[in-house]
């Protein structure tokens, strides 16, 4: 599905690379043991180190290295035995020791790959170039007073994983799905809650732009520090346009880092003090290469749980599911162990249509996410056993299901509390039918002359009589029996 | 009996043991001699509360036999560029006025432990970079050695009051650190031991940064007895400090009287440097005379790449020092010199905070670092490195230790080489090449030049092997019988 921009000089293609900062999920920072959560009151999670005083030294977090590892083995990446960090020198006010201690040469994670999924049902694999560790800056508030800035800590220290992409993204579409894709990796992984809204991921969009069936890059701008999925796709579509007017008039590209403005539909350049760096990389002094061991990395391998894509696999070949429902399904880990909760010993693809169609459905209506699902998979796995052992119809398990959503209760309870059972028993529902023939002779008089369309009228009537709980099945037999036997 | 402030180490522990005396005596001792002693300018910080209070505690210990070791109870100093708890820590810099830590460093931690009692902060070189003490933002300090006409000299640097303080017998021992001889250097020109132990040995944690790879903590004394009985107490593994290494500390007083009879002693020939005085050379000879006597096995061996050490360090030290140097910015501690602009209050902080050496270490290591200069310059003096490294590894197949002058002169008038940085590194031609190889080293005082001025011999070994150090120093210490004193003793000279 190719995404061509049209311009008088012909058709142009879009080439993204994306820079992705995903924070590590960790109780302690990169190189200090200060707390990282969210939402804490300013400056309150900060060490001497996080704050750079005279004479502090890092120490490597051990966990932030195994969460980085994993998550190259869930890239499907190479690991690198070997790596090193290094310092980037730069002044900022909320950059307390005048560097960022990161990797540069030598990343902990190499070349892999990530199949993403399209909306036409086809996949794609985006290349990743390196993962590497950072540490992150403090927080910069210039809001907060008229004449001074303010400087949080808290985040100063706090572990990031950078993964760049190699420029293999063709459209919008790919990048939001890659980005999605990649979050539900970390997400299954438990190496980052992939929170945008918290700034847990934020990516760089590297956006070139050039004619189709040219080899080769032409010149690309950055846009930095986009925080949403959504604007991702909308800057690049943006900066796309706004580069192939600029070739198109004969200008030039400027090689620069942009901003994205979602109000104003724009990116801007960023004045180019605030960019133009020498960082003067060098190894950091205070920590050693650190070097992986063989075994360390296979323990990390077998702790790995069942991703994504194996899981998407495993839905359709053991399970019969469609690829649609499948992608749907496994998109978060959360949602697939629903799903396999419901379809445990119960037909999966009828568990599949009622977690994606009825539950996805509501939770999505009342903006809510499946963890916080008012039904439980026990539940409306339970809901599914009433319709299959003919408890209930299929047509009152809606009903019921709409109780459980309002109420969480138990369907088994629900059932029997509102007398919801369907009706098998053939002598009760004979005498329903019985009655209503008595009573509709004429209606009675067409069946018999053949017009079979009348069955579905007295259908409909013995259901109203038995307020929908008599099994429509036995009732149509019944009728045909009476009617036409 | 000499005076109190006049003792060893070993000797105060002997009387404290005998009750000849308190600590508390002791502290009180030495913060008076520190007080008469004021024109050296040694100190920034006098801790008298701290030195009494500690001194008490000690002998509170002591009367309850639970005296902590050899250190419990002896008067230290301690070089301005380790973070003290509660006290003023400066590093000699403008930039840090006013910074009162709220730790202690690794190293003070354990002399604290060790029953040490602080008498105060001494001066040094700003952020120790200086061969002369002359850089420092609280003004020069004096060598207790005067000139042959009475004239003031420099007491080498960078930490130049931690070894006046020692050579003027204000206190029996100190705290240095060494990133290219800053504690060699002045004790050869102030007629102390100074020993900078192997990378690694010393946590670094705590200390104001310099050149991270090279920075090393370490002692000074009079005796290298004493000096071994700090290192002792200073050393050992620290999981705060990621360069610390893993090892036990052995006991190196123990060590040091273990004679040289059959040592390996080499003498690097590249360590013969044009105009060095000839009073230099005939000392380093007579200390390999001094080692054969006592059984040693004198070798020459070569170290060719020995000329490349000192530009290849000041390529090196300058990069880390930019780099660990930049979070001096104002924003979080010490001074700030407001500005219309952030990037204004840096420059204004920063040009009025750092001094002129400082300044210009800066921006060398800022200029080596840069695109398009950083492989000619930071790279190769990384490789540079690796061979000066590869050309001790090889001399220590066929040697078990170095024996070099300490520096190329004596000490020299203060104000002197002020005008010409390049001669100033001079000072740490022969200091250098253990620092950039992470090899353990000391200077022993061994004779004095024409002029009365003592001179220091060099001894440096493979890492971690501080023991057959000392050993050597001790031998030479043995044979030089370095008795002499100079103008200032305590104040009283």
């Amino acid at each position: 599905m190719s995404y061509i921009i049209q311009g008088d000089t012909g058709d142009w293609e879009v080439v993204v690379g994306l820079e992705v900062h995903a924070q590590v999920t960790s109780q302690a920072k990169l190189f200090s043991g200060s707390p990282t959560a969210f939402g804490a009151g300013p400056n309150s999670q900060v060490s001497l180190v996080d704050a750079a005083m005279p004479g502090m030294l890092p120490v490597i977090n051990g966990y932030c290295i195994e969460q980085a590892v994993k998550t190259g083995l869930g890239l499907n990446a190479q690991i690198n035995k070997f790596s090193v960090f290094e310092r980037k020198n730069y002044f900022y006010a909320d950059l307390p020791q005048g560097y960022q201690i990161s990797q540069y040469l030598h990343p902990v994670v190499g070349e892999g790959i990530v199949t993403v999924d399209l909306a036409d049902g086809t996949t794609r694999d985006i290349g990743i170039e390196r993962l590497h560790m950072e540490q992150d800056a403090g927080k910069s508030m210039h809001d907060q007073d008229p004449t001074r800035s303010f400087i949080d800590l808290n985040r100063s220290g706090v572990c990031l994983m950078e993964i760049v992409t190699k420029p293999d993204i063709r459209s919008p579409e790919e990048a939001g799905a890659f980005v999605r894709k990649l979050r539900s990796i970390l997400r299954y992984l438990g190496t980052c809650d992939g929170n945008m809204e918290q700034g847990s991921m934020r990516a760089d969009v590297n956006v070139s732009v050039r004619k189709v069936g040219e080899d080769g890059y032409r010149t690309r701008a950055e846009i930095k520090n986009v925080n949403s999925v959504r604007f991702i796709m909308q800057a690049i579509e943006i900066e796309a346009e706004r580069q192939v007017e600029i070739h198109e008039n004969g200008g030039e590209i400027v090689q620069e880092t942009r901003l994205m403005d979602p109000v104003k539909g724009e990116t801007r350049s960023m004045r180019a003090k605030e960019f133009a760096h020498d960082y003067r990389y060098f190894p950091d002094p205070d920590l050693l290469p650190l070097e992986l061991t063989d075994d360390f990395i296979d323990g990390l391998r077998k702790t790995l749980p069942e991703l994504p894509d194996a899981k998407k696999q495993r839905f359709m070949d053991d399970m019969g599911l469609s690829a649609k429902d499948a992608t749907t399904l496994v998109a978060d880990r959360e949602s697939a162990d629903y799903f396999e909760a419901v379809a445990e010993g119960r037909d999966a693809k009828k568990a599949a249509n009622w977690v994606t169609n009825d539950l996805f459905g509501a939770l999505n209506k009342a903006g809510l996410d499946i963890t916080d699902s008012p039904i439980s998979a026990a539940h409306l796995g339970k809901l599914l056993t009433l319709i299959d052992d003919g408890t209930i119809s299929g047509k009152i398990a809606k009903d019921v299901f709409d109780i459980m959503w309002e109420t969480s209760g138990d369907p088994e309870k629900i059932v029997e509390e509102k007398g919801l059972k369907q009706i098998t028993d053939t002598g009760a529902i004979e005498a329903a039918v019985d009655e209503i023939i008595a009573a509709s002779p004429e209606q009675a008089d067409e069946v018999r002359q053949g017009n079979d369309k009348a069955i579905g009228w007295f259908v409909g009537q013995v259901m109203k009589a038995t307020q929908g709980k008599a099994n429509p099945q036995q009732v149509n037999q019944l009728l045909r029996e009476k009617l036409k036997g | 009996m000499s005076k109190l402030n006049e003792l060893t180490i070993a000797q105060a522990q002997d009387g404290l043991a005998a009750g000849d005396f308190t600590a508390v005596d002791l502290a009180e001792a030495s913060l008076a001699a520190a007080k008469a002693a004021k024109d050296l300018n040694a100190f920034i910080t006098l801790t008298p509360e701290i030195a009494r209070a500690r001194a008490a505690a000690s002998d509170a210990r002591r009367a309850k036999g639970e005296a902590l070791g050899p250190l419990d109870g002896v008067p230290v100093a301690v070089k301005d560029l380790f973070c003290t708890e509660g006290v003023l820590s400066t590093a000699a810099s403008h930039i840090l006025d006013g910074f009162v830590p709220t730790y202690e460093s690794t190293v003070g931690r354990n002399l604290i432990d060790a029953g040490a009692v602080m008498i105060g902060k001494t001066n040094l070189d700003e952020f120790a970079m200086g061969s002369s003490n002359m850089t420092s933002y609280y003004g020069p300090v004096k060598n207790p050695w005067a000139g042959p006409a009475g004239e003031d000299l420099v007491p080498g640097g960078s930490s130049g009051g931690s070894a006046a303080a020692v050579a003027a017998r204000i206190c029996p021992g100190s705290l240095g650190t060494d990133t290219g001889g800053s504690i060699r250097q002045p004790a050869s020109l102030c007629g102390i031991v100074g020993m900078k132990p192997t990378y690694g040995r010393c946590s670094r944690w705590g200390i104001v940064a310099f050149a991270s790879s090279l920075d090393q903590a370490g002692p000074f004394a009079r005796t290298v007895e004493d000096a071994a009985i700090l290192l002792g107490a200073m050393a050992g593994h620290d999981p705060k400090d990621s360069t610390s290494a893993p090892h036990e500390v052995p006991d190196f007083r123990a060590a040091a009287q273990g004679g040289v009879k059959g040592l390996k002693v080499g003498i690097p020939r590249e360590y013969t440097m044009d105009g060095m005085p000839s009073e230099i050379q005939a000392l380093w000879d007579q200390g390999a005379a001094w080692l054969k006597d006592q059984g040693a096995e004198i070798k020459e061996v070569s170290l060719p790449h020995t000329k490349y050490a000192l530009p290849a360090y000041y390529i090196v030290a300058p990069a880390e020092a930019s780099s660990n140097l930049a979070r001096y910015d104002g924003v979080r501690y010490g001074l700030r010199v407001d500005g219309d602009t952030l990037d204004d209050m840096y420059a204004n902080t920063r040009g009025e905070g750092f001094g002129a050496e400082v300044r210009r270490r800066v921006l060398i290591g800022t200029y080596v670092l840069s695109a398009g200069y950083y492989d000619a310059y930071y790279v190769k003096a990384q490789k540079v490195r690796t061979r000066i490294l590869e050309d001790f590894t090889k001399a220590f197949e066929d040697v078990d230790v170095l024996l070099t002058p300490t520096a190329p002169n004596a000490a020299f008038p203060i104000g002197a080489k002020m005008d010409d940085p390049i001669a100033m590194y001079l000072n740490d031609v022969f200091t250098v090449p253990a620092n950039l190889a992470g090899l353990p080293g000391i200077s022993v005082p061994a004779g004095l030049d024409k002029d009365g001025l003592p001179l220091g011999l060099q001894l440096v070994g493979r890492p971690f092997d501080e023991e057959t150090v000392l050993r050597a120093a001790k031998a030479i210490e043995d044979a030089a019988g370095f008795d002499a004193l100079p103008k200032y003793l305590g104040g009283q000279g």
